[in-house]
Parts: structure tokens; sequence; C-alpha cells
């Protein structure tokens, strides 16, 4: 098993907590009537968004999905502007016009989460050539759902990123369902790493929630990428709590699957750890909680607080 | 050198001229496409140019237009311009998601953050026999989505300005040239400074009696006709938008107050066709009120593009066309 530093265990802890806060809090703002889309949560996969993201180098590049709350934090996007965005506010990350689904911060390497499912890749494969191209040394991290494999985009990236040698780790958090459609029904094999054959570069499966074993996988792909040795394909096996969206009945899955996976709840799982293996004290651990949840009550009061963009933003920045 | 010296080439040589002086002045520029290197482009255009500028700048990509539009697009949102070439325009409903859901609109919905400076070449149009999935003008599902920019050249100089122009411009333009054009021969401006500027329409022949509004093929027709008149002493003026979207409106409005007498006309199909979106902005404008006869417009069959060539030119607008819809405006049938 691989050795963690304190300063980065207190990182993942840190944020995962402000992940699964940041997550119960747009719940209840959304339940209030205060968020105008509908919501995506990410609730049960703040470890492959978070952990993921601790293991990259600064200037590394990301791509993130349309569930990307816990993968931004993780990123280190700021929560205060992504909740003023999920509340439409001028001082969110897009001013008001982007809202969860295109929350972006191109100059910090974070190129957008996307609305459309498996719409990142490619973008990826673009991000990834200006690194090979400029010899950067930067690689992309670039995150999908086990739904977005089965779409075009994934292969023609995926052989793209193999033929041309692009530093790019695909990791795909396979929470089991495409929306209401099951991973069994949608693909006929049992791991989506399995796709890498295809286009000869390798394919991992790992624990979606065990963050020890994400970090160390995506370390080493990291690296490989990093090397010039082409793309990488992880694929993560996790779980969402939260239906597809806030609409979704979930009548295709029953409450004792979802009871049996929050039993291997990847905080839970975490905070086990830092009690076997005594990193934190107790109260160290009730400190980092408190703060986490702090920082997201404080992102609320900044949202709450900010200005709705001025109605004549709506023709502004359409061309560069 | 002389500011205004001029060369002869052809229209598909301009292109290459103007993309190769980019590439030689800007780093950052790069060249995307199927078969683009050692074969040269399927219709040639590219030839020569990885020798001048090797594989890491002009590289051949699998056949993959979703990924070249998307890699294009990822490549322009962290630092390069790339240009990418689909081999025929059709295949650009390959590569659509890229283009229309990312591309066009990061800038907006990021809130001002990323540019996305890159050219999507689009060769296009009917006339060669290649039937219904190699000759079409899809130029008008490209003018319906803001963010992007929609031009096209009609002649050599054009081509090689507007290409220049393109590959500069901080945002995703989509370069339609017509595939009969290619060799087209024309005088070209040999500065590597001419630049044909984006968002500006163009007077092609002054005229006070009937105005026609058209781009591409159809240019040269329209030309064609008008000299034809000419000899009957009716004077066209021809107007060619160069940028399709978004269009500038005023030169057209400013003509139709003067002739008060307007044709649209293009190769694609008529129905949801630019010229419609044209003639909507005249009857908007206050060159409503000059108008002397019903606008007519000239567009494709709404076919898809047959392969005999007889039945594939009976689809697009002839000079003939031209000539009986000025004489109409004119009361002269």
């Amino acid at each position: 098993m691989i050795e963690l530093s304190e300063e980065i265990l207190l990182r993942m802890y840190y944020k995962m907590n402000q992940a699964r806060f940041f997550e119960e809090k747009v719940e209840d703002l959304f339940e209030k009537g205060l968020i105008y889309e509908t919501t995506y949560l990410s609730k049960g996969e703040e470890a492959t968004g978070v952990v993921s993201c601790l293991a990259l180098e600064k200037g590394d590049l990301t791509s993130l999905t349309h569930r990307g709350h816990s993968q931004a934090i993780g990123f280190g996007l700021d929560v205060n502007m992504m909740m003023a965005e999920l509340l439409g506010k001028s001082t969110g990350y897009c001013k008001g016009k982007g809202g969860s689904l295109h929350i972006a911060d191109v100059e910090n390497g974070n190129i957008g989460a996307n609305g459309i499912v498996g719409g990142g890749f490619t973008l990826s494969c673009g991000a990834a050539l200006t690194q090979k191209y400029k010899k950067t040394g930067k690689v992309v991290l670039c995150f999908a759902g086990d739904g977005a494999t089965n779409e075009g985009s994934f292969h023609e990236a995926l052989n793209l990123a193999s033929v041309w040698k692009l530093p790019i780790v695909f990791l795909i958090e396979n929470n089991l369902y495409g929306m209401s459609m099951p991973v069994s029904k949608h693909m006929n094999i049992e791991n989506i790493s399995d796709r890498s054959a295809s286009y000869n570069i390798p394919g991992l499966t790992i624990d979606g929630t065990d963050f020890l074993e994400i970090y160390d996988v995506m370390t080493k792909s990291l690296r490989y990428a990093r090397a010039g040795r082409g793309p990488v394909l992880v694929e993560a096996k996790t779980y969402r709590y939260n239906g597809h969206s806030s609409s979704d009945a979930q009548v295709y899955r029953n409450k004792e699957e979802v009871q049996k996976w929050q039993k291997k709840d990847p905080l839970i799982r975490f905070v086990n750890y830092l009690h076997e293996n005594r990193v934190f004290t107790d109260k160290q651990i009730q400190t980092i909680e408190d703060e986490a949840k702090t920082s997201i009550e404080h992102a609320v009061e900044f949202a709450m607080e900010s200005p709705e963009p001025e109605i004549t933003t709506v023709l502004e920045d359409i061309y560069a | 050198m002389e500011i205004n010296e001029m060369k002869k080439m052809t229209y598909r040589d301009a292109i290459r001229l103007g993309m190769t002086e980019e590439m030689r002045r800007d780093d950052d520029v790069i060249f995307l496409g199927e078969d683009i290197g050692l074969y040269g482009g399927a219709f040639g255009l590219s030839e020569g140019m990885l020798d001048e500028f090797g594989e890491a700048r002009v590289m051949d990509t699998p056949i993959t237009e979703a990924a070249i539009v998307g890699t294009a697009v990822g490549a322009a949102a962290t630092g390069l311009r790339p240009v990418c070439e689909m081999m025929f325009m059709d295949f650009v409903t390959m590569g659509m998601d890229a283009l229309v859901n990312q591309g066009a609109k990061m800038h907006y919905m990021f809130g001002g953050q990323a540019a996305v400076p890159m050219v999507l070449r689009l060769p296009a149009g009917s006339g060669s026999g290649a039937g219904a999935q190699h000759s079409q003008s899809l130029e008008a599902w490209l003018c319906h989505v803001p963010g992007l920019k929609v031009v096209t050249p009609s002649t050599p100089a054009q081509a090689k300005g507007l290409i220049k122009a393109a590959i500069r411009d901080n945002n995703p333009v989509c370069f339609i040239e017509h595939k009969m054009l290619y060799k087209m021969e024309g005088l070209v401006p040999v500065d590597d400074e001419f630049t044909i500027e984006i968002g500006k329409t163009f007077i092609e022949r002054p005229g006070k009696d009937v105005t026609i509004v058209t781009y591409g093929t159809l240019l040269h027709k329209a030309i064609e006709a008008a000299e034809f008149l000419a000899e009957e002493g009716i004077e066209v003026e021809i107007i060619n938008p160069v940028t399709l979207y978004p269009m500038d409106m005023k030169p057209i409005v400013e003509s139709v107050i003067k002739t008060g007498r307007l044709i649209v006309a293009h190769e694609a199909s008529k129905t949801g066709g630019v010229g419609g979106e044209i003639v909507a902005r005249v009857v908007e404008s206050e060159a409503f009120d000059y108008l002397n006869a019903p606008i007519i417009r000239l567009g494709g069959l709404d076919v898809p593009i047959p392969y005999n060539k007889e039945l594939e030119a009976a689809v697009v607008p002839q000079r003939n066309d031209f000539v009986h819809g000025v004489y109409r405006l004119l009361n002269r049938e």
C-alpha cells in the first residue's frame, strides 16, 4: 500500500468533505427553489473527483463532466465562484451564463464541465495536442462517465490519442448507470477498461471508493502519459447516491442497492483509514470537517449576496 | 516589394499561399485533416506544405471528423491556432457536436473565458458529379449558430485575403470554399499583410437598376448576366456579402434603396437558406419603402444533389435565371 504524507491526506479529506457538503447544500438550495436549473449531484463520487485531481501537477489540465462538482473542487476551483455560478450570479465562474454544466476556469487549466455526454473527449485531445506541440510536459485529465464510452467521440478520441501519443489520462467514473440504463444493458463487457485493448493503450479498473488505490493508479498513469508514452484509460467503479438529476424518481434501482454502496462510502473509508493509522487526532479530524463545512456555508453566503448579472451582458462575449 | 503587386494564380493556390504565409508568420498555426500531408489533400490544396512545415504542423489524421473538429477546438482553447480541413463540407455533419455545442459557445457560456481561434475549411458545392453526399452547400446551418463566423471567398484574391483573416481571427471561422472555383485564375496581391476584413460586405459591380446579392459560383453567373444585360443598357449592382454570418447588411440596404429591386441567389437549397435571411432583413429595414417590385429569391431546388450532369445542373440557378429575374423586375418579359 502506498504511503501518503499528512499534508496530502489533509487536503484530500478537506476537499472530499467540501465536495460532500457542497452537494448537500446544492440539494437544499434546489429544494428551496433557489437553483434555476436541475442538478446533477456527485455525492458518492467524491473520491474519484477529488483524489484524481490531487495527483495532478501544477499546470496540468482537466475536462469535467456534467456531474462535475467534486472534480472541480478537487482541481482547485473556488467554491464561492462555483456556488455563485449555480445561483446564476455575476460573480460566478461564467458570470451566470453557464451554470453547473459549464463551470470552467480556462486560464488555470479547467477547460470546462460539459453538458454533452462525451463532449470532453476530443476537446481533451486538443488540449493535450497543445501540451505536446509546445512541449510543456503537462497532462490532461479527462473525466467521463460510463455512458459516455458508448459515444463515437470516445472511440475517435482514444484512437487519435493513441496514434498521436497524446498526454491524456481518461478517467471513467463508472457509476453503473447511464441515467436510468444499467451498465449491463448498455454494454456487453464487464470492465470499461477492456476498451483500451482496441487502441493498444493501458487500461485499468479500480475501486472508485478507495482513495489510496485512486491516488496510486492515477499517479502512475499520469507519469506514464507525462513521459510521452501516450494515453491511459482508467475506469473507477463508483456510485452516485442521488438520482441522475433532481427530477429522477430512480425507478431503476432499489434502496438496498444504494445502502449497500453507502456502506463503502468514500468518506467513511477515508476517516476509518485516518483512525486506523492514527494520522490525525479525533479533534483534528473534526476541525477539518468543520472547516470544510464552514467554507461551503460561506460560499452560499457569497453567492446569495452577489448581484444578478446586468441584463445588458446578454449580448456580451459572443465573440472573442 | 510594391504594395499593389499582383500575381496571377488559382483560387486553390491562393488558399494555400494564404495558409502558408500565416504558418510562416505564426508558429501557433497548425494544420490538421485527412490526407493533407504526403497526399497533398484530396483536391491538391496542401501540396508541398508537409515538406515546408513537417509532420508536427501538417498533421494527417485518421478518418475521424468528430475528433478533428474537437481536437481543433481543444487546441484553440489552450493556445494554438488550428486550421482543419473537412475533405468535403458534407462531412462537417460528423463534427457538429464539437463545432456547434463546444467551439461556438465556449467563449460565451464560460462568461468571456477562452478564445477559440480556429478555422474549419469546408470544400462545398455541386458541379462535379460527386453526388448527394459530396456536393452540399450547408452554410445556412452554420449561420444559425451564434458564436461562429461563416465566410466564403468567390475569387482567388478573396481566397487569400480571407483565409489569412480567418486564421488571425480569435473565433471559430467556417471557411467555405467552392470546389468548382479551385481552378479559377485571378490576380492576387503578393503582399503578405493583405487580408480581407471579416464582417464586411463588398460591392462587386456598381449599378443602379437592380441589386443582386450572391456569392460563390453564382457570383460569376451573376456577373455574366450583368455583362449581358449591360449591352441592353441595364445596370445591375452585384453585392457579395463574403461574410455570411454575421452579415454586414448596410451596403445591401443602401443598394436596394438606390435600385428598388432585389434578387438574392445561392446554390444552397432555397428553403431555410441564407437568401431568406437577407430578404427578411431588407424588408425589416428602411429599404422596404423603396421596393418597386417583389423580391426574387433564386436558390437550389429543395432536392438532394443528383449525380447525372444535366440533373445536377438543373438543381442550381444559372446565368439565364438572373437575366430573366432582372427582366421580370423591370417588367420587360
